[in-house]
């Protein structure tokens, strides 16, 4: 059985909050570059360009790519053949968020629901934990922030809406939507499940890698489809009109129960952060 | 739109305001403050309540921004716009006590577009989530209110040459619906 301290699960937390904040995936800087060359709008060109040169100035300067440095969201994946020894893993985790945010210089978002009473470490972290087969044991970090959470919505249709009903919902959110969430977007999807199940689904979805394929060739269709019809909305960078509304659509899906089709959209501005580390 | 961005200076004439139009791109330069959610609600309460500002508005344009903490050597960290609608509520009674322009990004409700064009103010959108951009832009940064807000809290900010597009002029005029008009080719949805 492979052993994991906690003290280890910490430091590689900490890194990986700076590391998302300050350095823009390749995946995410090589699809803006693509779309540049296809934008005809002027304002669009110009938010474009702006957007390439900021990951090249957060890269080099260390500042982090946007002031908000959003709440941290982890997945786990943990091979049920792993020991975690130590502290908790909760603690362990969100002591590395505190010590990431302290020291990388990043902002302090979370605050008391009620009291609205910033909490100053930018902790709890959102976690998510999945068991997984063998002894692997995964973190991906994906600072998430709120001008693109908050356009992002769950819908419980009734069956009869059908997939229609649910391609007409996520092609409105976007336009809804507008320039809210720092367009070219990333839309994660998730159809059926549950209520919950279709959030996390979604949320999920926002980690694949641009340009990737989705395994499932009817989700694969579904999302070829719905981002024509998104960039055809003439939303365009930043919203001020353009070709590129979304850089891509991401779908998971999961069965559902006969009452119901559950589909949730989250929205992921073009600041698309996440890094991972295996342990 | 302008091929060229125009250098233009904070505080704003009021004869500049004017010759802004939807559409043109600017670079902004000299003094102008910060105020987001938290910031907006306590002015408009004091405002409210009869009571006077810490920092005055007048003739001010305010940049929607909670920036990153500033390392060493640096008067900011990161530093670009949040989205301007969650401030709709507040903007239209700080446009007529007031307040010259608005730097943010996201459309605006036709309240504060009202008040914009009754009070002559203009809209700036600034490029969402180029913070380490706009981070290199800012030459001082000094908190002048409300410090316990942390983010929050009303900085003054001397500026330089800040690449913004004018999203909304004092005649009506918004590029968040003309934009999206005239690159549209669906007739799904409406903005």
């Amino acid at each position: 059985m492979k052993t994991i301290l906690t003290d280890d699960i910490t430091k590689v937390v900490r890194n990986l909050c700076i590391q998302a904040c300050t350095i823009l995936g390749e995946d995410v800087v090589r699809q803006l570059k693509k779309t540049l060359e296809a934008e005809e709008s002027l304002t669009g060109r110009m938010a474009l360009e702006k957007m390439i040169q900021n990951a090249e100035i957060a890269a080099k300067e260390g500042i982090p790519l946007c002031q908000d440095t959003g709440m941290a969201v982890v997945f786990l994946e943990i091979g049920q053949d792993v020991h975690i020894a130590g502290d908790s893993l909760q603690d362990a985790i969100n002591e590395g968020v505190r010590q990431g945010y302290r020291d990388g210089f990043l902002r302090k978002s979370t605050l008391d629901p009620i009291t609205r009473v910033n909490l100053g470490d930018n902790t709890p972290a959102v976690i998510h934990v999945e068991i997984v087969a063998g002894d692997k044991f995964k973190i991906t970090l994906a600072p998430k922030g709120f001008g693109s959470e908050n356009m992002s919505r769950v819908m419980m249709f009734p069956p009869s809406a059908g997939i229609e009903g649910a391609k007409d919902f996520i092609v409105q959110r976007v336009i809804e939507s507008g320039g809210n969430p720092c367009p070219p977007i990333v839309v994660g999807v998730g159809l059926g499940g549950t209520f919950e199940k279709s959030a996390f689904m979604a949320k999920k979805a926002l980690l694949r890698p641009l340009g990737s394929q989705n395994p499932d060739p009817t989700l694969d269709a579904l999302e070829k489809e719905l981002l024509k019809k998104i960039n055809a909305t003439g939303i365009g960078p930043m919203g001020l009109g353009g070709k590129t509304t979304a850089l891509a659509v991401h779908i998971n899906s999961y069965p559902t129960h006969i009452a119901s089709l559950p589909v949730a959209v989250n929205i992921q501005c073009h600041s698309c952060r996440h890094a991972e580390a295996e342990l | 739109m302008n091929a060229k961005p125009k250098k233009i200076y904070a505080p704003l004439e009021d004869k500049l305001i004017r010759s802004l139009r939807a559409g043109d791109t600017v670079f902004l330069s000299g003094v102008i403050i910060t105020g987001r959610d938290a910031a907006h609600k306590r002015m408009v309460d004091l405002i409210k309540a009869g009571e006077p500002l810490p920092f005055s508005i007048e003739g001010e344009v305010i940049y929607y921004v909670g920036p990153t903490p500033a390392p060493s050597g640096r008067p900011i960290g990161a530093a670009g716009p949040t989205t301007s609608y969650r401030m709709d509520q507040y903007a239209p009674l700080l446009i007529e006590r007031g307040l010259k322009g608005m730097i943010g990004k996201g459309r605006r409700s036709g309240e504060v577009k009202d008040a914009m064009k009754k009070w002559g103010a203009v809209y700036f959108a600034a490029i969402g989530g180029t913070g380490a951009l706009m981070s290199l832009c800012i030459k001082e940064a000094k908190v002048i209110a409300w410090e316990e807000l942390g983010p929050e809290a009303v900085r003054r900010l001397v500026v330089e040459d800040m690449p913004l597009i004018v999203a909304t002029d004092i005649y009506g005029n918004d590029l968040y619906v003309t934009g999206p008009e005239q690159f549209k080719t669906t007739s799904q949805g409406q903005i």
